[in-house]
């Protein structure tokens, strides 16, 4: 399959003051026009799901309706992500032009930022960078006036429907689909949810041009991503990589030299073994990844990595559908029964036959995702598990 | 407490009074009095012309909505997979000891309430805490005691 080397590129957080330049350029060229290049530069979302950007600004823009929404999920709350943090406290504006190329693109009036509450830190200066912008939109004559939102605590309000609920008032308990955002989104209205990242990369789209673009990566894995690199780890922080190239040279980058697994894409993603490390693809043809990397040495117990990750998905469980509110709490009390050899090692083998129903019978990709981490860790690491 | 309804009444002013104002109503309860109490939810129900189960409902569900008398400062402390591998144990520690209580405990003066969270978003500088909205990274457990210490004096 295909592969790259590992590159480091520039990209994202080039200064962000010519952005407005791009936005007058892009404000000029017809809807249809920005939609097709996004489409060809094969972007997909890099929030982790990985939809077609290009084909769901079309979707919106082909919704009926005359009030329309932009937002921008900036709920970054995947265990190991840290990479919209630093976008927002960098090169917000970059993110501002994105949303704004995205109006222009489907209609809409009015955009939000959705800020998780554990970077309200960030509110002060991001609130006058978009008072800032807005007066640049008048300017521009574009209608569209983007304001800050908040989040107050919870991992699955990062899931759009949950999101959008949350923005509305209620419980973040995600919906069920279809309808999908872009037809029925925030108060019924055709809405588009993206990423902070996936805005920046819009943006550097419209600046660069898709044909560009497509020079980075892979078929599957256009363009380039933001990692979020952390754990036992000679560099740790946020690093700009074309997509595609293998997990081995990932580890050789930025591994200690004793790696013994590496976590791609969060608790909600995959552990991947030591033996593994040459034939994973970090991209959507192997692992893909919102961009949290952890890098586990061979000192680290993978059950403390698995009961970490089974609390955690416990807690943020929304609770809304049982396969995922009563799957994770057997789940962790089930490796913990045979940790303490209250039950046998083939115990595991039901459980992962659990964590296998819940792939299936959750309701939103909280449920579903659990059982990546559970059955990778279990398959790869059974001894550390049982012993 | 005619306090109270004023308070919520004037959050409704500047919020709305639609379904959509409701989070931002509670995030501002949040910032000024740290938790939303019964009161504070009948009132914003009133307001809003919600039950009260509704209002709960909601705001029982966000974990940085406290809806349970909680200190002036409230440290949330990150205890996922990478703060974990770097230390929070200590850190933990360091500061029960200094608060003297445990974690999930409020102290009798109402100044600090100590919880646990998950992640923050600060893996590569962990262990990390959140003090209300303020953020420390790359703690050890003397610099978390110097931090505890400079909010005692607040």
């Amino acid at each position: 399959m295909e592969t790259t080397k590992l590159r480091r590129v520039d990209f994202v957080f080039r200064p962000d003051n010519t952005c407005i330049d791009v936005l007058r350029k892009t404000l000029q060229r017809d809807a249809d026009d920005i939609i097709i290049e996004l489409i060809d530069s094969g972007l997909k979302g890099r929030g982790g799901a990985g939809f077609l950007t290009g084909l769901k600004w079309k979707l919106a823009k082909e919704a009926e309706g005359d009030i329309k929404y932009v937002i921008c999920n900036a709920d970054e709350g995947e265990p190991g992500t840290f990479k919209d943090r630093e976008i927002l406290d960098r090169v917000p504006r970059r993110v501002l032009t994105g949303m704004a190329i995205c109006a222009h693109t489907i209609g809409a009036k009015e955009g939000f930022i959705y800020l998780r509450a554990e970077y309200k830190f960030l509110a002060p200066r991001l609130k006058a960078v978009i008072a800032e912008m807005n007066e640049e939109f008048k300017k521009l004559g574009l209608d569209f006036c983007i304001s800050l939102r908040y989040g107050s605590g919870a991992y699955v309000c990062g899931e759009e429907t949950a999101l959008i609920d949350s923005m509305e008032g209620r419980r973040g308990e995600p919906r069920n689909k279809p309808p999908f955002p872009v037809t029925e989104g925030y108060l019924n209205k055709p809405t588009v949810v993206n990423n902070v990242e996936t805005f920046v990369n819009c943006c550097i789209i419209a600046n660069i041009g898709g044909e560009e673009y497509k020079k980075f990566g892979t078929d599957n894995s256009r363009g380039f991503k933001l990692f979020s690199v952390s754990g036992d780890c000679a560099k740790e922080g946020v690093f700009e990589l074309e997509l595609g190239m293998t997990l081995a040279d990932f580890v050789e980058e930025f591994g200690d030299g004793d790696t013994k697994a590496v976590q791609v894409g969060g608790a909600s993603g995959f552990c991947v073994p030591r033996k593994k490390f040459k034939e994973t693809i970090i991209g959507f043809e192997g692992i893909p990844t919102g961009g949290s990397m952890k890098i586990f040495n061979s000192s680290r117990s993978m059950y403390n990595v698995l009961h970490n990750y089974l609390e955690f998905f416990e807690e943020e469980s929304c609770g809304q559908c049982t396969p995922c509110r009563v799957g994770c709490q057997q789940l962790l009390k089930g490796i913990e029964a045979v940790k303490r050899r209250e039950k046998p090692a083939g115990y595991l083998d039901e459980l992962v036959k659990l964590a296998k129903v819940m792939k299936v019978a959750s309701k939103c990709g909280l449920g579903q995702s659990v059982g990546n981490a559970f059955v990778s860790i279990v398959e790869n690491f059974r001894e550390e598990i049982v012993y | 407490m005619a306090n109270t309804e004023m308070f919520i009444r004037e959050l409704a002013d500047k919020y709305g009074r639609k379904r959509e104002s409701l989070m931002p109503i509670l995030q501002e309860v949040i910032d000024i009095r740290r938790y939303v109490d019964d009161e504070v939810m009948v009132n914003i129900a009133k307001e809003l012309d919600l039950s009260a189960a509704e209002v709960y409902g909601t705001a029982s569900f966000y974990s940085f909505i406290e809806t349970e008398e909680v200190g002036q400062y409230v440290i949330r402390i990150c205890k996922t997979i990478v703060c974990d591998m770097k230390g929070k144990d200590a850190i933990i520690e360091a500061i029960e000891n200094t608060l003297k209580i445990k974690l999930g405990q409020t102290t009798p003066d109402k100044k600090f309430t100590f919880k646990t969270t998950n992640c923050l978003g600060w893996c590569h500088k962990g262990p990390a805490m959140l003090i209300n909205d303020e953020v420390y990274t790359e703690l050890t457990p003397g610099k978390a005691i110097e931090i505890i210490e400079s909010y005692m004096h607040k």
